[in-house]
């Protein structure tokens, strides 16, 4: 069984969970920006929630498949269509050899998550099948998917039936992504920090896998200081450090940078803190120009939230019969 | 120097040794990514040494975070103390200075640059008063650099240059950053010099180009079969300065897989450095020529 890629999308890459254990080569992470779509997409063709799917960004691509199976797409409501046919999103449905499948507009969100059942079986590269777009690892040929490339497919099984809204997490509108203040926020002034929770900030077209840009927000000012030897002459810079992921970096104080999946490991700039682990999901689901809010949370709130997600994922399951 | 301790979201803690560089407070930031790892506690998923600074990245799922921070609290009495001595490898890099490729592309981008007349070498050589291009080539790469630090995108290590700090090259970054820099661009920000693993975004001054593979994610070129990274945090390298001609013949070699780089085993103490760095890089250097 295969999947033949009849047009690619705008960039759509295979992407799983990830890839952990090789940060600090500078290797970052990668696997699916909304994971929690990522997971529902499998559970609805009856995968594992950690299996490879494809991720299409804005545009889908259009698929051809060499023999029957179960397929299901979730994330961002990017319609897909069965051989012209619009179909629901977030439920599985079948299709057989030589059925096409093609999407629609965009409507919402930012990426949508293609799951096979059986999974995208592309060679496992240091224990993932993520692909890490600009290290040319991972994925199929460490690459986005191009017209023409054809894509193996393991042995899957059923549908599970179909997910409501109510069950499903999207971002609001503005998106609230809450973040704990730390690592080099003592470097700008509290008047700086305040504005930076009460500004609606807009997200930047450079908003990809790597990170989101966000503008339009009051530029920052820092606490004055002696610029340590080493760090570079701006007050946006320090010796180059380990960059978190989600952590929120601001070159020259004016346009906060959230690191994603496929983050830079490290950098000169200062950051102000990190998007706590349970809102980097609703990140992937961002368009350029969505506006956005920054909202402070401490340890025991962004842990809560964690639980939180987690139980939403358990909603799922039970909702599925999982 | 104590360590500054700071929570990244629910997943990383940052621990900052020192502000500013050095080698002490690199070796600081190496025993502790060390005692993490050899603590093997349990929802560590990345340990990552920085240059005067680490990160460890775990699963609050597993562990508390005030608990692992608590445990990182108890390492640091014993990496401060700790022989910032080394069992290493020094590593010589053919560089080919003011190529024709990362000159394309620092023209491309002079707008973002602090002096738009002048190249990225022209205006190193003038701020770090060293008149010609040709004197800071010579500063550059005549004595061998630390790797402080590998990351930014794959493989990338980051060098600090073995001398008095006073005469330590020091070159600010691009004002606004490229979108571009050439693959295997030998680059320089701050304090540090580095070399582009991949084709991509970058805001370092761009010196030259090197030949010799350093991230092979195919694991095909014969010195990365093993591991796709050929750095690792504590190598020595020294900058071998190549001709065009010398360049081509490098990469003609590396196109039919018979490149072989010069890679010795050499050992570092960061205290006979401090006492005699003359005589210690000239130590490096014999290990690496084997005279």
């Amino acid at each position: 069984m295969a999947v033949k890629v009849i047009s690619s999308g705008l960039s759509t890459t295979v992407q799983d969970l990830g890839r952990p254990g090789y940060y600090h080569l500078g290797i970052p992470l990668s696997g699916g920006m909304d994971r929690f779509a990522l997971r529902v997409a499998n559970m609805l063709v009856g995968n594992d929630e950690g299996a490879a799917v494809l991720e299409a960004v804005f545009m889908g691509p259009e698929l051809e498949f060499t023999a029957a199976a179960t397929v299901a797409v979730t994330g961002g409501d990017l319609p897909p269509k069965l051989n012209g046919e619009e179909r629901a999103g977030w439920e599985a449905f079948p299709v057989k050899a030589g059925d096409r499948l093609s999407f629609g507009f965009l409507k919402s969100g930012a990426r949508a998550y293609i799951a096979v059942s059986g999974g995208i079986d592309v060679p496992l590269k240091l224990g993932s099948r993520s692909t890490y777009t600009l290290g040319a690892l991972g994925g199929h040929e460490g690459r986005a998917l191009k017209a023409g490339d054809e894509l193996p497919v393991g042995k899957g099984g059923a549908g599970k039936g179909s997910v409501p809204t109510n069950l499903r997490r999207m971002p609001g509108n503005p998106a609230e992504l809450r973040m704990l203040p730390g690592l080099y926020w003592h470097r700008i002034t509290a008047e700086a920090g305040t504005r930076f929770f009460a500004d609606t900030w807009k997200v930047a077209p450079e908003a990809d896998r790597i990170g989101y840009r966000f503008r339009g927000g009051t530029a920052l000012d820092f606490v004055p200081r002696e610029q340590p030897f080493g760090a570079g002459s701006n007050p946006s810079n320090i010796v180059d450090a380990c960059y978190p992921y989600g952590s929120i970096q601001v070159p020259g104080g004016t346009e906060p940078i959230v690191l994603h999946r496929d983050a830079v490991s490290g950098g000169g700039y200062m950051m102000l803190g990190c998007v706590i682990s349970a809102d980097m999901d609703l990140i992937g689901q961002l368009q350029p120009h969505a506006p956005a809010r920054f909202v402070e949370v401490s340890m025991d709130q962004a842990l809560q939230a964690r639980h939180d997600r987690q139980a939403a994922l358990a909603r799922v399951r039970s909702h599925l019969g999982l | 120097m104590s360590i500054r301790f700071s929570f990244g979201g629910d997943e990383h803690i940052f621990g900052e040794v020192s502000e500013s560089m050095s080698l002490e407070a690199f070796f600081i930031s190496l025993s502790m990514t060390n005692a993490v790892r050899a603590a093997g506690i349990r929802g560590v998923t990345e340990i990552c040494p920085a240059n005067a600074s680490f990160q460890v990245k775990f699963d609050p799922d597993a562990i508390k975070p005030g608990d692992l921070l608590k445990e990182l609290q108890g390492m640091e009495a014993a990496a401060a103390q700790s022989d910032a001595s080394l069992k290493t490898r020094i590593i010589e890099i053919p560089v080919y200075y003011q190529d024709p490729w990362t000159h394309e592309t620092l023209m491309r981008f002079r707008e973002r640059h602090q002096d738009p007349s002048k190249t990225d070498l022209e205006y190193a050589a003038e701020i770090n008063g060293l008149g010609t291009v040709e004197n800071f080539i010579k500063a550059h790469s005549s004595q061998p650099w630390f790797v402080s630090m590998v990351g930014f995108v794959a493989g990338l290590p980051f060098l600090y240059q073995m001398v008095e700090r006073k005469r330590q090259l020091e070159v600010p970054k691009y004002l606004r950053p490229r979108t571009d820099t050439p693959k295997l661009t030998v680059g320089h920000g701050g304090c540090f010099s580095c070399i582009y693993s991949v084709r991509g975004a970058g805001g370092y001054q761009m010196f030259g180009v090197t030949p010799m593979p350093i991230y092979d994610p195919t694991q095909k070129v014969s010195y990365l079969q093993d591991e796709m990274c050929l750095f690792r945090p504590g190598d020595i390298v020294k900058w071998k300065p190549i001709s065009r001609d010398e360049y081509d013949a490098a990469l003609e070699a590396v196109d039919e897989n018979r490149f072989e780089p010069v890679i010795r085993p050499a050992t570092f103490s960061l205290s006979e450095f401090n006492k005699d760095m003359a005589g210690t890089n000239a130590k490096l250097m014999e290990a690496l020529n084997g005279r």
